[in-house]
């Protein structure tokens, strides 16, 4: 049943970037080592010390901003956002309010209709903060680990142009692969170096056709994206049954914070918005702007090679790829393009490569293996699969159903599996001569060769069948019906 | 330019003070003199000058992506008031 509603969904990453240090400091950004083992004084919030900023880490946000088609500021500053909180020693965060050093963009997702444009508001770069640990105790101390405070992170904010979690998801899917491909950032959710916030509401259609809009809530604490997308279906059902009962509409209800219990499955009112978000934000004095100018993005943009843009346009224009294909080679990461064009290399024509890429390869690394990276078989092992097929020594769907997943399975090659399975395809006419010559003069196939004669077309798909049969299904078809048409109309 | 026993409320919870009302007194005259003060910058005539981000005419001051010499956790954790283990323990800021 199609819901009475629209959600609309806006997505906050946070990315960590991937430095050897942190942001305004040398200290190391390694995760999982011992607590408060990579501090310095000013990690710590130590008076008298000043942040100094980590070349490499605007550089890859820089790279970021070029990737998401984002206008880079010519100009811009850091900014002081304070909040009272033990993850954060010094009492504010420097981060970026009113000059971020990108604006505008947009990424586009794939999803079943086509490509959908997901606009961008905003990436600015800002530190993180430390980890808290809370005692299950009621008033139990609260442990604080500072190995993470000032690392430094980028914060990609959304328009709210997503319209189901399966959006959100893709779109989440298509910004780890960018931010992955030009090494910007890692984008381990389990590590926290990527991290997404929610904000989604609701535009009911009413039986009087006009449209109630929900309060805005933001849901944090979402640590895969499975999450994201189980938490958004539950924040939408939530809102459309709260609504029924309260009637509530954005301005009569705060924005609300809440947070994801992934055990449970439900999301949890956290702190009011309204008394966190006075952040009292000003310029930060310890550190000086940035000027970016016309050779400094050149430079970046050469470094960063071909974007995913770039890259669809050319599979497209010079394969002859269908939108569909060309995007999801890319979207879906390097390593798939990688995969797609070493198959090309070894000599695949480039529509049935990408078709095995999408259609075989990568629906048997569907849960099989960890990271795109280890797709099977290798190129040449497929493009040798991909020869069998089109030298006639395989049929197709042998090839696909049979030994490619064998080949998965086994490691084993093309060639040997076949013939394990007997799969191989006999091209010696002798003897598909004979086992035609042996069906047509058997007695029971009899009314079936005098059905055709009589012009029963239809009687020679049992004539085809039984020679089939009796070849083990090792004859190429089309030789068959060759064979057969020539013998039975002679 | 007065500063209210409201502002200075919420100030002081924004920034987790615990003021007396006679403290709450003296700050909001206090803080309401430095707003006075600074308020005389509004007489200036600043028609056409641009916004200043920074004070100093410099930009772009960088450092290398290289790696330092981190603190030992027992002089990151010299002053906490109070530890536990490798971690520094604090009164827990949410209410269960």
């Amino acid at each position: 049943m199609s819901k009475p509603y629209k959600i609309l969904i806006g997505l906050e990453v946070h990315a960590q970037l991937q430095t050897n240090t942190k942001l305004f400091s040398g200290m190391p950004t390694t995760f999982g080592m011992r607590p408060n083992s990579q501090t310095s004084p000013l990690c710590i919030g130590m008076p008298g010390t000043l942040p100094v900023m980590n070349k490499r880490a605007f550089e890859l946000a820089m790279k970021a901003g070029l990737a998401f088609d984002c206008t880079l500021s010519r100009f811009t500053k850091w900014d002081r956002k304070q909040y009272y909180y033990p993850d954060l020693p010094k009492g504010y965060q420097i981060s970026q309010y009113d000059l971020p050093f990108a604006e505008g963009g947009a990424v586009d997702i794939t999803i079943e209709e086509g490509t959908k444009r997901v606009r961008l508001i905003r990436v600015h770069l800002e530190e993180d903060a430390g980890k808290n640990t809370h005692s299950d105790k009621k008033g139990g101390d609260s442990l604080v680990d500072l190995n993470r405070a000032g690392v430094p992170l980028i914060e990609i904010v959304s328009e709210p142009d997503m319209e189901t979690p399966e959006e959100a998801k893709a779109y989440l899917e298509t910004v780890r692969t960018l931010l992955r491909d030009l090494e910007v950032s890692d984008c381990e959710m389990q590590e926290g170096s990527l991290r997404c916030d929610a904000n989604v509401n609701l535009h009911i259609t009413k039986p009087d056709g006009t449209i109630a809009k929900t309060p805005i809530v933001e849901i944090k604490n979402m640590n895969s994206i499975r999450a994201v997308e189980r938490a958004l279906y539950y924040e939408a059902d939530r809102q459309y049954e709260l609504w029924q009962q309260d009637g509530k509409v954005m301005g009569e209800a705060p924005k609300q914070t809440r947070g994801w219990d992934d055990a449970r499955g439900v999301t949890i009112p956290q702190r009011e918005k309204e008394e966190a978000s006075d952040y009292r934000y000003f310029p930060e004095p310890d550190l000086v702007p940035i000027v970016i100018d016309d050779a400094w993005i050149e430079r970046i943009k050469a470094e960063m090679g071909e974007t995913s843009g770039d890259r669809i346009e050319r599979y497209k224009s010079e394969y002859g790829l269908s939108d569909y294909n060309a995007d999801v080679l890319v979207t879906k990461g390097r390593a798939v393009s990688d995969y797609f064009e070493e198959l090309l290399a070894q000599k695949v024509e480039p529509k049935a490569a990408a078709n095995w890429t999408i259609n075989d390869v990568l629906s048997h690394a569907v849960g099989r293996v960890k990271t795109i990276d280890d797709l099977n078989p290798a190129p040449k092992e497929l493009a040798e699969l991909i020869g069998m097929v089109k030298g006639k020594k395989l049929n197709l769907n042998d090839a696909r159903e049979k030994v490619l997943p064998a080949m998965v399975e086994s490691g084993k090659s093309a060639p040997e599996i076949s013939k394990e399975l007997g799969l191989e395809v006999v091209l010696d006419t002798g003897a598909i001569d004979a086992v035609c010559d042996e069906v047509i003069n058997d007695p029971k196939m009899a009314k079936s060769v005098d059905d055709f004669k009589g012009g029963k077309e239809k009687a020679f798909g049992a004539l085809m069948g039984q020679v089939m049969r009796r070849s083990q299904g090792k004859f190429p078809p089309d030789m068959v019906t060759k064979t057969l048409r020539e013998k039975l109309t002679s | 330019m007065s500063f209210s026993r409201e502002q200075v409320d919420k100030v002081a919870l924004l920034s987790r003070l615990e003021l007396t009302d006679e403290e709450k007194d003296r700050i909001s005259q206090q803080l309401g003199s430095i707003l006075d003060y600074i308020e005389q910058l509004g007489e200036l005539d600043t028609e056409g000058v641009e916004p200043l981000a920074h004070c100093l005419p410099i930009q772009n001051v960088f450092r290398e992506d290289v790696v330092e010499e981190s603190l030992s956790i027992d002089e990151a954790l010299g002053n906490a008031p109070k530890r536990r283990d490798e971690f520094f323990a604090v009164p827990p800021p949410i209410e269960k």
